[in-house]
């Protein structure tokens, strides 16, 4: 795997999947060009989809809402006959490292949770128009999607065959939401999940699997029709205007840094760490709305956003021996302040609250990212606000405590906001400081008291914002001997302790999701009734059978 | 004790399989039957429905048995469930579980395998019969209407055939596919037939025949493999259905055969040498042996695409799972289980067709394929004998694999009839050479007229040789109904 992945493409560079604009109303082709796989060694047959594909959904689910602002309802349909989706690809799985495997399922994931939060988010609601067959993750497209319309032609079915045919799990979702999301009665969840074939027509509405289903010969009435209704009743003001999500500045350089108009990735291989350097704006948040939606995508607080979300992506899935991501920051507090101020006070705005919740999606994927995390808060830096959110994603903070010799920097401070009391919510939908309190609101009334007010090192460790605040004496070594000792230690080890670590509090369907499910099937995909020699993941299209270790373990 | 040669009529339904001491199967067989009958009913035109036909029926599954001949109206036809006798000590012939005794019942691993490829089968018999419904109303003599009705009449003891199965081994989702094959129809918007060529309508009698001689042998050739099924009541079942799917074989091959003769003969009589001369022909009312060839090449090519692709797991799995063999599998040497074999199949590389080894367990269905067209080309070779023997310079062959094929590495692209590739413009130019076009359709439909006197036959179509059950020539095979 020594191809770069891009997360960044546009809609000229689509393959798989094309949009056509109707007013409030966006349909939405998943057409995947069977030659066009990220990888060679497997064609992506039947609208069965890669990590490639899925690269574009997002990009698309993103730019629906930052440049199409006026689209009320998605439709997601297949531009292809007889198949909705036959998820993803089982040869690209079968030949894929496990890594590999479990970053393409994270992301997928992520983006599911995209599209499926846009309604609450956005106001864009999706509808899954599925003909044809539907099954394990093209069915999981479809449970993300905010309404399932499925065909009654009597063959047409949703199914989650994973079990019976590949000893694997739906992991991209699909158990979770079958029983969270849907509703759907254990056992009748139990034998959905057990027959390859899956459920059709009546059926699939009898047991929740679907919403509704239509006549064959009126589908495409129904589903527009539909489609139509929703717009109409959305809540979504009419007629927005969007922006253009312009391409991102970004350049590598040969040791395996990047860099970013705002963030600069540095990498020390023999350390195995990367730190990422946030900038902080160089000019005054924009006077108004109007200012903000003309700068559009270069706005500081737009741009950064997109900028750390591709870093991270980058790390996770390209620097996979870099297991420890150390975050920095440089720049003017108040400015960062006032950026965020904008949005706050215009949260009614979809501009703003569109970069708001960008924001929650961006944090939430540094939440997410299985890498030992750290921030270090030195001299200059801005944790202020929405970046101060970082501080409380990361497993251990070391804040810079008093005057460093030859350092003329402004002392390190901590700003909070209102920002910082429930505008991005993480997987468990508490704010970070409410799970970093977990059981201890009054630690978080209190900390209301400190808004906008520059927090040292010593309040700030009082009150619990950082791990530590070291002096110009002690900072060095400790943050050293930190470093070292946290690089030294198992990878499996650390990505399991804090994925337990971060998420206190109580499950949502995404901790579930990104929690138990991921997990068993981390587990599974590790197993040779999986993928050993004779596993069924390996032999599936061999036309043998996987061969099992009846062992219950 | 059953008497498992002579067929029990104690009950609705003529069979040789206990029904009547099954009384699960029986109820859920009686409850599917009035369905039945009403798309019966609704199918073919009610004057038909009320003619007196001279069908054969199969009473018992002995050679002498299973043809008997009598006057009956079609909705009275006593479709009955029929199994070949069982074979003592049969074990399974292929894949993982070869050699062990085959199973007399469900295995729970391979069910649902088992019923998709009975349930996908089960959906071609009725298919075909909705595909021709409106024939009779164009029969080109009593004759060839009365094997129409047979030919129907046997593809609906098919679909019995298939719901027994169903209904006895399936359970509650058994008896809900049944249903829903009733429910599906040929070409409906609304829930149409799982198989493309099986939604097709079949407009005029040479693609009649062409349907019998090259999609019904696709049939046959299923059927052959379920027939080395090691599920052992569905080889029973495909084994005595394979003894009636032959007498559509020979509806197909006379049917076109009788139409090249009379067009040769009638060349001959007009002092026609070039069978190209396709003006001169068509005035005479007889359809030119180019116009043959083009319904040829598409009813052929249909059929290539219901092997499907040519490297498929689900024909892996099924053949290892030993629920569907190869043609003739008892009759083959190697080791039935072929894990470690090859098997050389098509390709595309570089947009040129190329021939490349594969393992020989996902090429199932490319084998089966490539059984199929060498029974497919016997017939064609006796057609041209036909040709030869009245000294005209034509010969009929089939298409190269790749023309016009909608599934598998061809599907969509350009490839002439002998396999070359070919631009754009000239597919396009030589499209009305290869397949029929609308006028083509239209000159054959101008020769659609009924021909309904006992003993006559429309002038595009020679009589047959021998009568059915060898009746005289000018035997009324149809008492027509008059209403």
């Amino acid at each position: 795997m020594s191809q770069r992945i891009d997360f960044q493409t546009d809609p000229t560079r689509y393959r798989h999947w094309r949009v056509e604009y109707d007013g409030e109303v966006a349909n939405l082709y998943m057409d995947v060009d069977e030659k066009g796989g990220l990888f060679p060694g497997y064609e992506l047959k039947l609208n069965s989809y890669d990590l490639g594909v899925d690269i574009e959904l997002a990009d698309i689910v993103q730019r629906m809402r930052f440049e199409h602002p006026e689209v009320k309802v998605v439709v997601m349909q297949s531009g292809k006959d007889k198949v909705f989706c036959a998820g993803a690809n089982i040869r690209m799985l079968g030949g894929a490292s496990h890594a590999h495997k479990v970053n393409f399922c994270k992301f997928t994931n992520e983006t599911r949770n995209t599209f499926e939060a846009a309604e609450a988010d956005s106001g864009q609601k999706y509808i899954a128009a599925v003909k044809g067959s539907c099954a394990g993750g093209g069915y999981e497209l479809a449970l993300a999607c905010n309404h399932i319309i499925l065909t009654n032609d009597s063959t047409s079915s949703v199914a989650l065959p994973e079990v019976p045919l590949l000893a694997v799990l739906p992991g991209t979702g699909g158990l979770t939401r079958v029983t969270d999301k849907r509703k759907v009665r254990r056992d009748l969840a139990d034998v959905f999940c057990s027959v390859e074939e899956g459920v059709r027509g009546q059926r699939a509405v009898d047991w929740k699997l679907v919403d509704e289903i239509a006549p064959n010969s009126k589908f495409d009435e129904v589903v527009q029709e539909r489609a139509r209704k929703f717009a109409a009743a959305s809540a979504k003001p009419s007629g927005l205007k969007g922006i253009v999500l312009e391409p991102i500045s970004r350049s590598f350089g040969e040791d395996g840094s990047v860099i970013y108009s705002l963030v600069e990735v540095a990498v020390d291989r023999d350390a195995g760490r990367a730190t990422i350097t946030v900038k902080g704006p160089d000019e005054d948040a924009p006077a108004d709305m109007d200012a903000l939606q003309s700068q559009g995508s270069q706005a500081w607080i737009l741009r950064l956003a997109r900028e750390l979300d591709d870093a991270i992506l980058h790390l996770r899935l390209n620097e996979r021996e870099l297991g420890l991501i150390v975050f920095q920051t440089q720049g003017d507090p108040v400015r960062v302040l006032a950026h965020e101020k904008l949005l706050l006070d215009n949260s009614g705005n979809w501009l703003a609250n569109e970069i708001l919740q960008y924001w929650k999606r961006v944090l939430k994927r540094i939440d997410m990212t299985s890498r030992s995390l750290v921030a270090l808060v030195e001299h200059g830096s801005c944790y202020a606000g929405v970046l101060a959110e970082l501080l409380w994603a990361v497993d251990r903070s070391y804040m810079m405590l008093e005057e460093f010799e030859g350092d003329n920097r402004p002392l390190a401070s901590i700003t909070l906001s209102d920002g910082n009391f429930g505008t991005y919510p993480m997987g468990n939908d508490l704010s970070r400081l409410e799970t970093r309190f977990w059981g201890d609101l009054d630690a978080v009334e209190t900390l209301k008291e400190h808004v906008g007010r520059p927090l040292e090192a010593e309040d700030a460790e009082e009150l619990g914002l950082v791990t530590y605040a070291y002096d110009d004496i002690d900072w060095e070594d400790e943050v050293r001997i930190f470093l070292e000792e946290r690089a030294s230690f198992s990878p499996d080890a650390m990505t399991g302790m804090e994925a337990n670590l971060r998420f206190a509090g109580p499950e949502t369907m995404e901790t579930r999701i990104f929690g138990r499910l991921t997990a068993w099937q981390n587990w599974i995909f590790q197993r040779p009734n999986a993928v050993g020699p004779e596993g069924a993941l390996q032999r599936y299209g061999t036309g043998l059978r996987g061969e099992y270790n009846m062992e219950r373990v | 004790m059953l008497d498992l040669i002579n067929v029990s009529y104690d009950t609705q339904i003529p069979n040789n399989v206990g029904l009547s001491q099954d009384k699960k199967v029986l109820k859920a067989l009686e409850k599917w039957h009035p369905g039945y009958i009403d798309w019966w009913n609704k199918l073919i035109p009610q004057n038909f429905q009320e003619s007196l036909v001279y069908l054969r029926t199969a009473v018992s599954v002995d050679p002498k048995g299973w043809a008997k001949f009598d006057y009956v109206k079609m909705p009275e036809y006593r479709w009955g469930v029929l199994l070949a006798p069982q074979v003592e000590e049969r074990v399974i012939p292929c894949g993982e579980h070869a050699g062990q005794p085959a199973w007399q019942e469900v295995p729970g691993e391979y069910r649902n395998l088992l019923k998709r490829l009975i349930v996908i089968q089960g959906d071609t018999e009725p298919a075909s019969v909705e595909q021709q419904r409106l024939l009779a109303l164009t029969a080109p003599s009593l004759y060839d209407m009365r094997n129409l009705f047979q030919v129907n009449v046997e593809e609906g003891r098919h679909l019995w055939a298939m719901v027994y199965l169903l209904h006895k081994y399936f359970g509650r989702d058994g008896r809900e596919e049944a249903d829903d094959l009733l429910r599906r129809q040929s070409g409906s918007e609304e829930a149409p037939r799982m198989l493309g060529a099986f939604n097709e309508e079949t407009p005029d009698w040479l693609s009649f025949f062409m349907f019998t001689y090259f999609t019904d042998r696709d049939g046959k050739m299923q059927l052959e493999s379920l027939a080395q099924s090691g599920f052992d009541p569905l080889s029973r079942t495909c084994r005595f259905m394979l003894t009636e799917e032959a007498h559509h074989m020979f509806v197909g091959e006379t049917g076109v055969g009788r139409i090249v003769q009379k067009t040769c003969e009638v060349m001959k009589e007009n002092g026609i040498e070039d069978p190209f001369d396709v003006g001169k022909i068509r005035d005479l009312g007889v359809i030119d042996l180019p116009t043959v060839q083009k319904k040829l090449n598409l009813h052929y090519t249909l059929s290539l695409d219901l092997f499907g692709q040519e490297v498929s797991t689900n024909a892996a799995n099924a053949f290892n799972a030993g629920i569907k063999g190869r043609y003739m599998e008892n009759r083959l040497t190697d080791d039935h289980r072929l894990q470690q074999d090859t098997y050389t199949v098509w390709d595309l590389e570089d947009g040129k067709a190329v021939q490349k080894e594969v393992p020989a367990l996902t090429a199932i269905n490319m084998r089966l394929r490539d059984d199929y067209t060498k029974d497919a080309a016997g017939g064609v070779g006796r057609w041209n004998k036909i040709i030869e023997k009245f000294g005209i310079d034509f010969e009929l062959k089939l298409p190269h694999e790749a023309f016009n094929r909608k599934i598998g590495v061809f599907a969509d692209k350009l490839f002439d009839p002998d396999g070359k590739v070919v631009s754009g413009a000239d597919y396009d130019k030589g499209l009305p050479e290869w397949l029929p076009t609308h006028a083509d359709g239209d000159f054959i439909q101008s020769l659609m007229k009924p021909c309904y006197e006992p003993g006559q036959y429309a002038r595009w179509i020679a009589p047959p040789k021998v009568g059915i059950d060898n009746k005289p020539g000018d035997f009324e095979y149809v008492k027509l109904h008059m209403a």
